[in-house]
């Protein structure tokens, strides 16, 4: 099963964030690291990024078959995307296992979401 | 056999094997199958293996770890074969079942890893790792390149066929960017399940796996429609299925029932039949797949054979029976709010006529289900019952 581990920027993350000294950064830095290698080492790895601020986003609309592109989010969106990992591996159990490596686990929360199965059972 | 006669690696002898194996598959329609094929196999790989020690690409190797070891020349060897070591060896208990399918393919199947990274929809780095990952597991479990003792057999022997299992799931797949290459793996399972029943002639669940993997099979071209939705098998155009592999499957699972202990994948096979044989949905037997779904439950219970024998009794009984035995099933902790107990709901209030109600839980089915070609399924069946 693929699974896809969110790491969310929110108040309560941004807050944390302020409070760590640099060399507490760095280990964070570091964490991240050291996940990515014991899951591209395991064979677990996908693919795992992270994300620009939010300020360089665009949004994207089609409409009457014109492209419309705006800018950033909106003052009201609280919390954004700020990296992921997608991993393949054997059951929830294990991909709650990895995500709990991930060091913003540590001091915030990440998330775990399965990938759709492409495959199918008829009824 | 190779590691034991030549003291080679592990990775010389699966490219030594593979070598063979291919050797084999160029010149034996040309040149006729040899007089003892099994004994031509480890000749070729043996000299093989010599050619791969030659080699600049094998010189490190040799170099690290076989320095002063190249072979004896070529001598008679006994009709005996290593596919079924290394099938065994690629199971291996250390590695956990994404490694093992990724090796076997590799090493058995031999499969590129870009090809297995297709198949698979992962890149291939990420084989490339699984499988070399897994070659160090098993080099660091100290397992060594034989058969494993008797008492043994069976357990690794079922790790192997459960593995073939999943390579089979892998590729049965509704239609999808890459099913090209996932209908291979389907095909791979059913040309390795060959091999190792060749090496098991008298294990009735290798068979039982094969006839499963055969009917299962038999049934590709008519369970997706063009969309790549999938077909209900009460909706299947039967026309569409694979005659030729239902009556290879339904011969295979009738012979071994009758010589072979019974076990799960020959009773599945069984039930598989009993669908394949009939020729509309509604002449199914299903009370005798009611009965096999019963002896499935006693000898190898699970969450889903109780689900799959509640739609056997509804459909032998009435859906009224099923309804009343699928919520005491529900109480069971490995069903509490799995999608296919509010599908087969749906499908059960359908048959009543609770339309409304069918619909609700179909919708409920499409929520919590895994896979997007049920999704699309379970969705569209409750768009067409609230119309």
């Amino acid at each position: 099963m693929k699974y896809l581990i969110l790491i969310h920027s929110n108040e309560a993350s941004r807050q944390a964030w302020e409070g760590l000294s640099q060399e507490q950064r760095s280990d964070l830095g570091r964490g991240h690291l050291a996940l990515r290698e014991l899951l591209a080492e395991s064979g677990e790895l996908i693919v795992s990024e992270g994300l620009v601020d939010p300020s360089h986003a665009k949004r994207v609309r089609v409409r009457d078959g014109e492209t419309i592109a705006t800018d950033g989010p909106f003052a009201e969106v609280k919390e954004h995307l700020a990296g992921f990992y997608l991993i393949e591996c054997d059951s929830m159990e294990r991909a709650v296992e990895l995500a709990a490596k991930a060091p913003d686990a540590a001091w915030g929360e990440v998330e775990v979401r399965p990938i759709f199965d492409l495959n199918g059972i008829e009824f | 056999m190779l590691l034991r006669r030549f003291g080679g690696g592990f990775d010389t002898c699966e490219d030594a094997v593979q070598e063979a194996l291919l050797a084999a598959a160029t010149q034996w329609p040309a040149e006729g199958v040899p007089a003892n094929p099994k004994g031509w196999l480890i000749t070729v790989a043996h000299r093989r293996q010599t050619e791969l020690w030659r080699s600049e690409s094998a010189r490190k190797r040799r170099e690290e770890t076989v320095f002063g070891q190249l072979p004896p020349e070529q001598e008679p060897v006994p009709g005996q074969d290593d596919t079924l070591t290394l099938l065994l060896l690629c199971c291996h208990p250390s590695l956990t079942p994404v490694s093992q399918v990724a090796l076997t393919l590799r090493a058995v199947g031999g499969l590129t890893t870009a090809e297995i990274a297709r198949g698979l929809l992962v890149p291939e780095a990420t084989v490339g790792q699984r499988i070399s990952r897994a070659k160090q597991r098993i080099r660091a479990s100290g397992a060594v390149f034989r058969l494993p003792p008797e008492a043994e057999l069976a357990d690794r022997v079922s790790a192997v066929l459960h593995v073939l299992y999943l390579i089979f799931n892998e590729g049965y797949t509704a239609s999808s960017g890459s099913s090209l290459f996932r209908v291979e793996l389907s095909a791979e399972a059913i040309r390795l399940a060959r091999q190792l029943r060749e090496r098991l002639p008298e294990d009735g669940e290798v068979a039982g796996l094969l006839a499963l993997m055969l009917l299962t099979d038999a049934r590709r071209a008519a369970r997706t429609d063009a969309d790549g939705g999938l077909v209900p098998l009460a909706a299947q155009d039967r026309s569409r299925w694979n005659a030729e592999a239902i009556t290879e499957g339904v011969e295979l699972i009738t012979t071994t029932l009758a010589r072979a202990p019974v076990g799960p994948y020959q009773l599945q096979a069984a039930i598989a039949a009993v669908h394949d044989e009939a020729a509309t949905a509604a002449d199914t037997d299903w009370r005798e797949i009611r009965a096999l779904y019963e002896l499935l439950h006693t000898i190898a219970p699970g969450p889903m054979v109780t689900l799959n024998r509640i739609v056997a009794v509804a459909m032998a009984d009435g859906a009224e029976a099923g309804l009343r035995r699928l919520s005491e099933a529900e109480g069971d902790p490995a069903l509490a709010g799995h999608h296919r107990v509010a599908a087969i709901r749906a499908h059960l209030l359908d048959m009543s006529g609770d339309r409304e109600t069918a619909a609700v839980q179909y919708r409920l089915a499409a929520k919590r289900t895994l896979s997007l070609p049920e999704q699309r399924y379970l969705e569209q069946r409750a768009v067409e019952l609230s119309e």
